[in-house]
């Protein structure tokens, strides 16, 4: 139990990661695909986010009042406002290709999709 | 000039991205495909620059500060003889390419949208060029986002030929998104141990403080370093579509539209390899990654059921470009079994098969291109008799060909000479003796092509088909004369390469 407590930050990125991973692999509406993308992306935000944290530390804003003072890592953070953007503009690419595929083939289900392709020839 | 020469490292990669915001925004009505042309040929001049620079000074390496932060505060680029190499490779490729996508790509793409593909295209260009050159492990993921995004996109725009490009599109979006993830999270790992981004830094510091504790009784982040280090190398691996991850490759080749498929065979994947050996060689260093982990065991299974089972699939095809996808698959084995061999000579054929391959690949894809170009599809009964009526493309076809085999006097010989070499060196003569059966494979899917091309009898009402026009043909003809001339006079290409691999292995004197 102690584990899990003590490491409560990697156990919420492991199960985000984890439960995009599976919806990647099981999911075959193609918008949960991405959807489940999007979140496994999350998780590894939320491991970035949580290594910034130093024990005690306050935000990095320098207080010259207190030259002992702590400051957490403010860098992990500054990367994953890059990252951030970096997923929305692959959450948006998917969602158009998802548009086009939907007009191409009137359904967003892998299944669907990949019996028509059967039933065509290349 | 002064001005241009200190700031090559940078401007080879702003360049290209700010011309494509500009395409994006001016280049209507046929500019997009001069600006384009343009920013590539000064992108290529650039990269042939940097190359010769870094050859003819004495360190072997360029270093140059964003901003002139120094390192490790700031993103440095740094410039090496492997990295040089493999910027000239893009940038050759994609100067080549531009000139075929012309007339190849206004056949395929609605003609308003044509300038979004050609920003699209320079968008690609440069997050390759900026992968391969940056020092720092996060600016590297950015940039290798920045060019599978638009690489998707790229692909997804085949999708007037063929409305499979898209599911293929999607696909490749799934899994390269997750493959960069993947290496974004190794990246997260070793900076918790390091608190570093700067490659060489991380290296430094993982050397001096890290790894010395784990021959004591206390290793220090053991599991942490090993951890981030398997999800870089899985996350890699999808990125250059090794076997067994190289599930959204054939689909993305085949449906892509010509010029794209050109590029994407012959640079995206060399660049992932590239990535891969920085990620071995520079940043974990080998004596973790193969003394500790025996990465190359691995590495070796993978490459070896990659030349064989890529190979095979590549006999079975009929449609020509899926064939040439497979093709590639195999062609990544030799890479990586060239790094994963750990010894100059191993090493060296990695990086001269990296451009000799490229310069293979592009021109087969370009002489298929044709086809499509002429008659929408590229299957193997379209292709029959067709050696009298387009007479340079389908020579160009058998040249790049002879040269996937590895006959000599075509490039393809010297990587796998290389290739066998370093493996008997390393006494794994069992990958010797695969990569020889992967030459039969290679021989025999692309004899059965060939047979079809000069020795089929064309249908009575089969379409006469024109030869492609000039802009299509130089390109091709370019790059198939490059890879035989590498193949006669391979004494730049090996020096280039093997001066690369020596530096790698810390073994240069």
């Amino acid at each position: 139990m102690q584990i899990v407590l003590d490491y409560y930050n990697y156990w919420i990125c492991i199960i985000l990661m984890m439960v995009g991973f599976y919806g990647v692999i099981a999911k075959t509406n193609l918008i949960k695909k991405a959807l489940s993308m999007s979140l496994f992306q999350t998780g590894v935000l939320v491991f970035y986010i949580s290594i910034g944290k130093v024990d005690g530390g306050t935000g990095p804003v320098l207080d010259e009042a207190n030259p002992e003072a702590i400051y957490s890592n403010p860098l992990p953070h500054a990367l994953m406002l890059t990252a951030i953007v970096v997923g929305v503009a692959t959450l948006s690419v998917a969602m158009a290709i998802i548009v086009n595929i939907r007009e191409q083939y009137g359904t967003i289900d892998e299944r669907d999709i990949s019996d028509i392709e059967h039933e065509t020839e290349e | 000039m002064e001005l241009i020469h200190k700031n090559l490292p940078a401007l080879i990669v702003v360049l290209p991205l700010c011309m494509g915001l500009l395409t994006a925004i001016v280049g209507r009505r046929g500019l997009g495909w001069w600006m384009a042309m343009a920013t590539n040929s000064a992108v290529l001049a650039m990269a042939g620059q940097l190359l010769w620079n870094v050859m003819h000074n004495g360190a072997f390496e360029i270093t140059y500060q964003m901003g002139s932060w120094p390192a490790p505060f700031g993103i440095v680029y740094i410039v090496d003889p492997l990295n040089a190499a493999v910027l000239l490779v893009v940038s050759i490729i994609a100067c080549v390419l531009t000139l075929y996508a012309r007339k190849s790509v206004a056949s395929e793409i609605q003609k308003n949208r044509l300038h979004f593909f050609y920003a699209l295209w320079l968008f690609c260009t440069t997050g390759l060029l900026g992968i391969t050159i940056t020092g720092d492990a996060f600016n590297l993921y950015v940039l290798l986002e920045i060019s599978s995004l638009s690489t998707y996109t790229l692909v997804a725009l085949g999708r007037s030929r063929n409305r499979r490009a898209l599911t293929a599109a999607i696909n490749y979006l799934v899994l390269g998104s997750i493959g960069a993830n993947f290496y974004l999270l190794g990246i997260a790992y070793l900076y918790m141990v390091t608190g570093s981004l700067n490659i060489a830094d991380i290296r430094h510091i993982l050397e001096t403080t890290v790894f010395p504790t784990w021959a004591t009784d206390a290793p220090q982040y053991r599991t942490t370093v090993i951890v981030g280090f398997a999800f870089m190398a899985v996350g890699l691996s999808l990125k250059l579509a090794l076997f067994p991850l190289h599930g959204w490759l054939p689909n993305a080749y085949t449906y892509a539209p010509s010029a794209v498929s050109g590029l994407l065979a012959s640079t995206a994947t060399k660049v992932g390899a590239y990535v891969f050996i920085r990620v071995i060689f520079t940043l974990v260093g080998v004596n973790f990654a193969f003394g500790v982990l025996h990465t190359e065991t691995a590495l070796m299974v993978s490459a070896g059921a990659a030349i064989i089972i890529g190979s095979w699939l590549a006999l079975k095809q009929t449609n020509l470009k899926k064939m040439l996808a497979y093709s590639s698959i195999g062609q990544i084995g030799y890479i990586t079994l060239g790094f994963s061999l750990n010894n100059v000579n191993g090493l060296t054929a990695s990086i001269i098969h990296l451009f000799n391959h490229a310069l293979t690949k592009g021109s087969m894809f370009m002489a298929l291109g044709v086809v499509v170009y002429r008659l929408g599809n590229a299957r193997l009964k379209d292709v029959r008799g067709l050696g009298r009526q387009l007479p340079v493309s389908m020579a160009v076809f058998t040249a790049g060909g002879l040269g996937l085999i590895g006959v000599p006097l075509t490039a393809g010989f010297i990587s796998k000479w290389y290739l066998v070499t370093g493996a008997i060196q390393a006494h794994r003569y069992e990958m010797a003796a695969i990569v020889l059966f992967g030459s039969l494979l290679a021989l025999m899917y692309v004899w059965r092509v060939v047979e079809q091309i000069y020795f089929g009898k064309r249908d009575e009402n089969a379409p006469k088909l024109k030869e492609a026009p000039v802009t299509m043909l130089v390109p091709m003809v370019l790059l198939v004369a490059a890879s035989i001339y590498f193949g006669i006079d391979a004494r730049a290409s090996s020096w280039v390469a093997q001066t690369a691999a020596e530096l790698l292995l810390g073994v240069k004197a």
